[in-house]
């Protein structure tokens, strides 16, 4: 068949569209920014200013692209496609709807945890390479926030786990069959969010790249089309994480009949995109020990009570005990 | 406990929820070229010279508007005509420069000087940004309809003697007070 989980045809449609979604979102974010500001937004270029995305693009890659003479060249060049490959790479194991995906993995979770760590490699050597204090102080808060977060991440998704019994995300999509796991998980559901906006370097806990404090973070000496990777890529890691989201414990393509499943997932995922674009809204930003002190403190030990509650009602479900 | 989930959960979704309520809230923004936004009428944008209501210059060139320029950008020079009026020979403002403070309005004695709500000054040329006297000077009073300050200084114009001027005695003559 055509358009069954790995053909080339899937996996090139779904590349575009994860790629197309992630430069509209330059436009979607700026524009709900302004719905919340109560200003406009860009609305000039092409109707509804929807061709922005495309005077941006033509900006960044007719920019300049430059590599510093202090920095660090292999490294420099290095770790801007890191993120958007990794986060591409985790987007293979996402089912999107019945027969439409890339790869049908047993290790599915685990898979996009490993890819989300290998993320941050990115932006820790993005920040050493450059060889610029606020670039190294970026990818120092990078660290500490990524051994925070990454720790809780995790053990929030294993509730998810053991409920399905696989880490594979369709089975888990397909037990949500007889209700979504935002009830039974809800704490789960909690700090996999406050992990995945971490994950994906956005207000509130956009910490390594604080445009206030610390000019730009890891990526203040990259211009041009390396920059974009890295704006890209964080618009890629909005899209995963909130398509993540919406497969662990939104029931995925599951919904009411009336809409073709691709149509009920997509539209969770925009409603989670712009729940983040809300929060960029609404909330500041922590410093990062106080991010650090909330997530050992407060958020890894409740993801380790919601795991344990979890596994004695699996148990008990079970008869065992 | 209880303090801890109200500090970090609650607050924050009400935060969210006054946020989103915006949404519904009618925008700041004017769409400028389009549609011309409503200036207040103490906006202080482009600078004129006024003139009295006798239709002549206000200006006496003093220099005060110079001196009180902060960043340096008017000049002039002085001179008089017959009657005895003191005027600009020539006055330049550089509105590249010109940081719109209004000091030389509030520094002024004649009213002469005045900042206007319009805003739209930009050229392609930087040696336009220059203007002098003929572009500066308008045909009325500006924001100041009634004041004239020759008509109430005590100065001799020609046309207008010593003690002439509004709520001004005739000049004592010392000699009548002889014994
Ligand atoms: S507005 Fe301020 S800067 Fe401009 S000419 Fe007057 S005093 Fe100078
Ligand atoms: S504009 Fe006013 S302050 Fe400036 S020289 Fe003329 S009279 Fe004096």
């Amino acid at each position: 068949m055509v358009w069954d989980v790995g053909s080339p045809l899937s996996i090139g449609a779904i590349l575009f569209t994860v790629i197309i979604v992630a430069a509209m979102l330059i436009w979607v974010e700026r524009r709900l920014l302004g719905l919340w500001q109560e200003r406009l937004g860009p609305n000039r270029v092409g109707p509804f200013g929807l061709l922005q995305v495309v005077a941006d693009m033509i900006k960044i890659f007719a920019k300049e692209d430059w590599v510093p003479p202090f920095a660090d060249k292999f490294s420099f060049i290095l770790a801007p496609p890191i993120i958007m490959i990794v986060i591409l790479m985790s987007f293979t194991v996402i089912p999107f709807a019945p027969g439409v995906g890339v790869i049908d993995s047993d290790i599915g979770v685990l898979f996009v945890l490993a890819m989300a760590s290998l993320g941050a490699y990115s932006v820790m050597l993005g920040g050493l390479a450059s060889n610029n204090k606020y670039a190294l102080l970026g990818s120092l808060r990078a660290a500490a926030q990524m051994v925070s977060y990454e720790v809780f991440m995790g053990i929030s998704l294993l509730g998810v786990v053991a409920l399905t019994g696989s880490f594979n995300l369709r089975e888990i999509v397909i037990a949500q069959s007889d209700g979504w796991y935002i009830i039974p998980q809800f704490i789960g559901f909690l700090i996999f969010m406050i992990a995945g906006i971490a994950e994906s370097h956005r207000l509130p806990f956009d910490i390594p790249e604080a445009e206030q404090e610390i000019v730009a973070g890891y990526h203040t000496e990259y211009s041009g089309m390396k920059f974009g990777m890295f704006f890209v890529g964080e618009y890629l890691g909005v899209v995963l994480i909130s398509s993540l989201l919406v497969v662990l414990f939104f029931g995925g393509w599951l919904g009411p009949a009336f809409l073709p499943p691709i149509v009920w997932f997509l539209l969770k995922t925009a409603f989670f995109i712009a729940f983040f674009i809300l929060l960029r809204a609404a909330i500041p930003r922590p410093r990062y020990d106080q991010l650090m002190t909330y997530g050992w403190l407060f958020l890894l030990p409740l993801s380790l009570l919601n795991l344990m509650i979890t596994g004695a009602f699996v148990l008990w479900q079970e008869g065992a005990i | 406990m209880i303090q801890l989930i109200k500090d970090t959960l609650i607050s924050q979704v009400v935060t969210l929820w006054r946020v989103f309520v915006h949404a519904f809230d009618k925008t700041d923004t004017v769409e400028y070229p389009d549609v011309q936004p409503q200036m207040a009428a103490r906006w202080r944008g482009r600078i004129i010279l006024s003139r009295d209501p006798d239709g002549e210059e206000r200006c006496v060139a003093c220099n005060l508007c110079a001196v009180a320029c902060p960043v340096d950008c008017i000049a002039l020079q002085k001179a008089e005509d017959e009657e005895g009026r003191w005027y600009p020979e020539f006055f330049r403002i550089n509105f590249s420069r010109c940081i719109m403070c209004g000091f030389c309005e509030e520094a002024c004695p004649t009213n002469a000087i005045q900042l206007t709500p319009d805003f739209e000054m930009a050229e392609y040329v930087r040696q336009d940004m220059v203007w002098e006297k003929e572009d500066l000077l308008i045909n009325g009073t500006g924001k100041y309809h009634d004041y004239n300050f020759y008509r109430i200084a005590g100065k001799k114009i020609g046309g207008k003697d010593k003690g002439e001027a509004r709520n001004e005695a005739p000049p004592v003559d010392v000699r009548s007070l002889l014994p």
